[in-house]
């Protein structure tokens, strides 16, 4: 089980780091094996920074990531290479991920070299061609090519085989499908679907709503850094608590229908619900805080499915 | 018909050889339509845009005549073109944010602009800031640094630059691409506003996005490796469209509601031909389902039924 609990992110910017700019704050969700977990926010939501800290590519500020109980910030040495032994990242744009100068295939040999140098040669290649084939990539056309001479769907399932070369139960997918086009995206998202279907946990981190809901199990709505509602996709997207999910949802572009009729179905343009803010009917404000002085920032509004205070810092009353 | 395209080819120059990315294209856009134009990257969209508008020193025109009020564009003399453009056919570019001068203030840029083109700038300041009340910008943007404004507002700035003249076509190449869901609506809604108002008399929306097509466009027209595939009014593409491509295209789109769980979407196998030495016939004969020999016969773009048009010896 991967955890996170109340992990926020302050970045340091201006000029000798003077300014602190709040990236993500108090982001609290869990993700099991055979579960794929969307991350869905807009721009500046914080989600590419909450994917990189899983991957402990940046720091966390505060909070916990810990992975089966263990916090990852305390790792080092063998324990981090064995923590990426089963926890790895794929990133949007499969044209700079690879080093032009080199076949494609030399990204699989630098896994080589520092997971299994080891390995007998034969078996090296059976591995690889495993792996190129649960990514349903024929090794014949992939290995030995330049990064140019293959596609942006080849290249990112390339490196998805990358990931898969060693036993990962967690696959951090940052807006992998986004620079793909339509007609091959369907296959990468489906691939991670059979991935799932293996027993790999998928973060599929996205700003398009319409992948979220195709591939998810469970949606974590972004904003600001604050998750503003999250729970299982068809409760998320079937009936949409928070004001912000419901802007969302009424403006993202459906293919069969209009824009207006979806907000005339959300309600007053998918705007704030009329019984004010959830979150503090469910949670008044005067209620005692926990036994560890912590206030919880969502509540459960049903099973599977909690939503945020209306207003995003979330101090004082809100309605 | 406000814009008529007749046969246009334009192809690329390159060291290997001519790269031929708009291979005959033969359309109309009538007067007050939004036409999409959709396709995957590489379909010659952009460059049919840009051939409209302005030759880069890369394109080589080859043959094809454009019509616009009647009076044929001579596009592909950059210099001659300066009457029309901007007067007659504008664009609204991808990235809006270099689309505008970093070192002039907003205001001073619209002047130059205007100046450039024979017109008085003062004679156009009532309607500038009335443009701007109805894209929701303030009047004191004018007295900004293009720095000082997010995408968004850049976005809406351009526009209102490109139309301000109000030309006969307006071309719209990606520009909701790189917008955040919300803004994109808007500025989306706004695209079907600036033809409400009469600021353009019809449009050519390019993007890869075919569901934003839907919400806003009269009739969407899908290309593929550099010709038309097929044409039709909005609904008709996406609910009952006939080219084979077209409709793998629209079936493989995930959609609210569709669950890989319950539906599975297929792809379309295979990519398409390299446009340096495109196979004879249909460009599409490699990846569709339906192709037969017939199909190393290129098929016309015909007209299937009324306004609906499309490339395929299978529906025709």
């Amino acid at each position: 089980m991967l955890t996170l609990d109340r992990v926020s992110k302050v970045y340091k910017v201006g000029t000798f780091g003077g300014k602190d700019l709040p990236a993500v704050r108090g982001v609290s969700f869990e993700m099991g094996p055979g579960e794929v977990v969307s991350l869905i926010g807009e721009s500046g939501s914080g989600k590419t920074t909450v994917g990189k800290m899983i991957l402990r590519l940046i720091s966390v500020t505060t909070g916990r990531i810990s992975i089966d109980g263990t916090d990852i910030a305390t790792l080092g040495g063998d324990g981090l290479r064995a923590y990426y032994r089963t926890v790895q990242g794929v990133f949007q744009d499969p044209f700079s991920s690879f080093n032009p100068m080199y076949k494609a295939d030399h990204v699989l040999g630098m896994m080589r070299r520092q997971y299994f140098s080891g390995l007998a040669d034969a078996d090296w290649l059976a591995k690889v061609e495993a792996s190129l084939q649960a990514v349903n990539l024929d090794p014949g056309q992939t290995l030995h090519k330049y990064p140019h001479q293959l596609s942006g769907g080849q290249l990112q399932r390339l490196l998805v085989a990358r990931a898969l070369l060693l036993d990962i139960r967690y696959l951090v997918a940052d807006e992998i499908i986004s620079m793909l086009d339509a007609s091959t995206r369907i296959d990468v998202l489906n691939l991670l679907g059979e991935l799932r279907e293996r027993g790999l946990g998928i973060l599929f981190i996205t700003h398009d709503l319409s992948l979220g809901n195709y591939i998810s199990d469970r949606t974590v709505i972004l904003r600001r850094g604050n998750v503003v509602e999250m729970g299982a996709t068809a409760k998320v997207f079937g009936n949409p608590l928070h004001p912000y999910s419901r802007m969302l949802i009424a403006a993202a572009p459906q293919l069969h229908r209009k824009w207006a009729a979806v907000a005339a179905e959300l309600g007053a343009g998918g705007g704030p619900r009329p019984e004010g803010c959830l979150f503090h009917r469910l949670y008044p404000p005067d209620r005692p805080a926990g036994a560890d002085g912590e206030r919880p920032t969502l509540a459960r509004a049903e099973d599977d499915h909690f939503v945020g205070c209306v207003r995003l810092d979330g101090e004082g009353a809100c309605s | 018909m406000s814009l008529q395209v007749t046969n246009l080819r334009v192809y690329y120059r390159t060291l290997a050889g001519d790269v031929r990315a708009l291979d005959g294209v033969t359309f109309g856009v009538a007067d007050g339509e939004i036409m999409g134009l959709a396709g995957e990257s590489g379909c010659g969209k952009s460059t049919l845009g840009n051939s409209l508008v302005r030759f880069d020193p890369r394109m080589r025109y080859i043959e094809g005549r454009v019509e616009l009020e009647g009076l044929e564009l001579p596009i592909w003399d950059n210099a001659a073109m300066n009457d029309f453009r901007f007067k007659e056919v504008s664009i609204v570019p991808q990235y809006a944010m270099s689309a505008l001068n970093p070192t002039r203030k907003i205001g001073r840029m619209t002047a130059e602009l205007v100046a450039a083109r024979g017109i008085p700038p003062e004679t156009i300041v009532p309607e500038l800031e009335r443009r701007l009340d109805l894209v929701g910008l303030s009047r004191d943007v004018l007295d900004r640094y293009p720095i000082e404004l997010s995408g968004g507002m850049k976005q809406r700035m351009v526009m209102v630059l490109s139309t301000i003249l109000n030309p006969s076509l307006l071309i719209a190449d990606e520009i909701t691409s790189a917008l955040d869901v919300s803004t994109q609506k808007a500025v989306a809604e706004m695209l079907v506003s600036f033809r409400d108002h009469g600021f353009v008399k019809s449009m050519i929306v390019i993007t890869h996005d075919v569901s934003i097509l839907y919400q806003i466009a009269d009739t969407i027209t899908v290309m593929y490796a550099g010709k038309l595939a097929e044409k039709a009014p909005t609904e008709s593409i996406i609910s009952a469209p006939r080219h084979p491509y077209t409709r793998l295209l629209i079936s493989s789109l995930p959609e609210v509601g569709v669950r890989y769980a319950e539906r599975r979407l297929a792809g379309i196998a295979g990519s398409p031909p390299l446009l340096l030495d495109p196979p004879a016939g249909c460009r599409f004969r490699d990846r569709c389902p339906v192709a037969s020999e017939q199909c190393l016969q290129e098929p016309p773009f015909v007209e299937i039924e009324a306004g609906h048009f499309a490339a395929c010896w299978k529906v025709a």
